[in-house]
């Protein structure tokens, strides 16, 4: 284990990492966007979107992102659409992680006592006020520890960007490998890089879970 | 009359907070001992330490004049011989009634399966219960759990009984044959514990009552007494909240 | 003209390779599966101990887990076993292993949560008939908490499942790579190759994850 090595491999690791921080911040934003308006129609039982939101779920959840990003970027310009790495990662990510925060929206909507929405009609509340006042503060407090954990697991699956040769961290760390083979230097970076993002937002996670579960609402 | 259990000078306490506090009491063989006192006065906690459940921080237990060591392990061999039964009945619902029953006297006890089952076949029969074997507890009322629990308890021929509020949860319709049940094994000369807010009931079973509060022992009165002519005012009191 | 480019999945041996490839992937999500998840019970039955340097060392050993990204820790195995341990695994019993101890770590987590939330009366109860901590364990905690666990442990299943895509990343001969070397082979016949054995494999995955993901939310409602 080389200090000196891994100083002299830091500038390229800081783009990496500056890289796979704002990919997943972009792809995060977009995830949580797109899942908010999935579970909204789920939880208005919109018809036709509906059903279109529901194969979309399935389809994103049981299928790898490794091979969505495969089909995207590779399969595609097959049939005339062709996109760069970066472009195909963002909505690689946002593809995956559309359906992870729709079911996270829809686990805090569907946690609401049937109790509360009783109460809310009783005092003559709209379905739009009912919605506005009831429904979405509660749901969305509901939702947060699983909203976390997505994005958790979404900032985690950038890894896979490196598939696509997007020079983010993992990225970074295996060309570095593959030209000076200075294998244990370049994977604790690495690992270090991404204990730097993750154990912050673990923590905090874990924090969240136990507010939730224990205050907030509590009565 | 033979002692069967003492307790001396137990104290136990959550964190800061004192729940029991010097409690002394003798169990003598075939006696009913009814607990009794306003809610949060220890009674639970009290029965539960007397089979382990609950860790206490000084005190010694006495058990057929043996002084008990407290670990976990002395406990778990205790046990077979103190049946206790708790105010949510508590049968295992991954397992049917008989398995229910069966399950310490083989497993435990490492009874025959053969022996196991008969002796609860005959104990299902005293609670009117016999045809219950396959049943699951989901399918029963909690009458009938609960008389399942006494029997699971049974089963393990304890030396003496523990009762916690084992009517609180139930319908009134259905206190009274778990009552029955209850009042025929004191005729059988079982030795009891009993905690229960059924006024009535201990009146009738009870050769002595304690009445706890605060986590204090205020009185050790005879039960013919105790209804009558309680020594405290607070007793007093609450006999009267309790419409008695 | 896309349509043209399905009879390459059909051309010559070309389907049964990707097959082929596709057994390799489940051959080791399975034994990590069933290896992991009996490890992964016997690690959340011990995190339902008291000890505290026994959780403390489990507890890491998740967390570890559970930050690292799968590519990452399958590329630490990969370079570090041979060079630390002198360990010279094929590259698909590396990633068996990588997979297994990820299951374990993941399962252990669902296990202590089941097994957590079983009532402390049944424990007491349990306890009150005379059971030891074994028998506490066998005949009331777990059979109690299977239900309980059993939800996400088909999530879990589905995610290792899915996750093994990622095989392709240290060499080994899977679906994916089976797939790559079918549309590099027929790059000039047909260019839009990519587009069909992607989709071919996109669809394989979902068929195997798909059931596990409807038998989740089906015992989730019971």
């Amino acid at each position: 284990m080389s200090w000196q090595i891994i100083q002299q491999s830091l500038p390229m690791f800081q783009k990496g990492f500056i890289l796979t921080l704002q990919m997943s911040a972009l792809g995060i934003l977009g995830a949580i966007i797109l899942g908010l308006m999935c579970s909204l129609c789920q939880y208005f039982k919109i018809p036709v979107l509906k059903q279109i939101v529901g194969a979309y779920i399935e389809l994103s959840r049981n299928t790898p992102l490794l091979i969505q990003l495969f089909f995207i970027y590779y399969g595609l310009p097959g049939i005339g659409l062709k996109l760069s790495a970066y472009t195909c990662g963002i909505i690689g990510l946002i593809f995956l992680g559309g359906s992870y925060m729709a079911e996270g929206f829809s686990g805090g909507f569907d946690g609401i006592p049937n109790s509360q929405i009783e109460s809310g009609k009783a005092i003559g509340l709209s379905q739009g006020q009912l919605t506005r006042y009831v429904v979405f503060p509660q749901g969305f407090a509901l939702s947060i520890p699983a909203l976390a954990a997505n994005i958790i697991f979404l900032i985690k699956e950038t890894s896979i960007f490196t598939v696509i040769a997007i020079p983010e961290l993992t990225n970074t760390a295996l060309d570095l490998i593959g030209l000076y083979y200075h294998t244990n230097e370049y994977l604790l970076v690495l690992v270090v890089g991404y204990a730097i993002i993750l154990i912050p937002l673990s923590i905090i996670l874990t924090w969240l879970e136990r507010r939730i579960r224990y205050g907030t609402f509590g009565d | 009359m033979t002692e069967l259990l003492r307790v001396e000078h137990l104290n136990k306490a959550y964190g800061e907070v004192p729940v029991l506090q010097d409690i002394s009491f003798t169990v003598n063989t075939g006696e009913v001992q009814v607990v009794l006192g306003p809610s949060g006065s220890g009674k639970s906690t009290l029965i539960r330490c007397l089979n382990g459940l609950e860790p206490y921080q000084s005190g010694t237990i006495y058990f057929q004049g043996q002084k008990v060591d407290p670990t976990p392990k002395n406990w778990q061999l205790l046990r077979q011989k103190i049946g206790m039964v708790f105010q949510s009945y508590d049968l295992f619902p991954n397992l049917n009634i008989m398995d229910n029953i069966t399950l310490g006297p083989i497993k435990v006890q490492k009874q025959s399966k053969a022996t196991a089952q008969k002796e609860a076949l005959r104990l299902l029969d005293t609670v009117g219960l016999a045809d219950y074997t396959a049943k699951f507890p989901r399918e029963l009322s909690g009458g009938q759990k609960q008389r399942i629990a006494i029997v699971r308890a049974l089963a393990l021929h304890p030396d003496f009984m523990l009762f916690d509020e084992v009517t609180a949860s139930l319908d009134p319709e259905m206190v009274r044959g778990v009552l029955e049940i209850m009042a025929n094994l004191a005729k059988q000369k079982m030795t009891m514990i009993v905690v229960t807010h059924e006024m009535n009931f201990a009146q009738q079973i009870a050769d002595n009552v304690l009445f706890l509060d605060d986590g204090h022992i205020l009185e050790s009165t005879p039960g013919k007494d105790f209804f009558t002519n309680p020594q405290t005012d607070r007793a007093k009191e609450f006999l009267q909240s309790m419409d008695f | 003209m896309a349509h043209s480019g399905i009879n390459l999945i059909f051309e010559g041996q070309n389907l049964p390779r990707l097959l082929g490839g596709l057994w390799i992937t489940i051959r080791v999500a399975l034994i990590a599966i069933i290896a992991g998840g009996v490890l992964g019970i016997f690690l959340g039955v011990l995190r339902t101990f008291k000890n505290r340097f026994l959780r403390f060392i489990l507890r890491l050993y998740l967390e570890f887990f559970r930050i690292v990204p799968t590519v990452v820790l399958l590329f630490l195995f990969y370079y570090i076993l041979p060079k630390s341990m002198n360990l010279n695994l094929p590259a698909a019993e590396v990633a068996t292993l990588v997979f297994t101890l990820w299951m374990a770590a993941e399962a252990s987590d669902i296990v202590r949560g089941a097994l957590i939330s079983v009532p402390q009366h049944q424990v007491d109860s349990g306890l009150a008939i005379g059971l030891n901590r074994s028998q506490l364990y066998y005949y009331v905690l777990i059979p109690q908490s299977l239900k309980l666990m059993l939800p996400a442990m088909m999530n879990l299943i589905s995610r290792i499942i899915k996750t093994t895509s990622l095989l392709l990343l240290i060499s080994v001969l899977d679906v994916i790579n089976v797939g790559q070397q079918i549309i590099e082979a027929n790059q000039k016949q047909y260019p839009q190759g990519a587009f069909w054995v992607y989709g071919v494999i996109f669809v394989l995955y979902f068929l195997i994850c798909y059931p596990f993901s409807l038998l989740a939310k089906k015992l989730q409602k019971d």
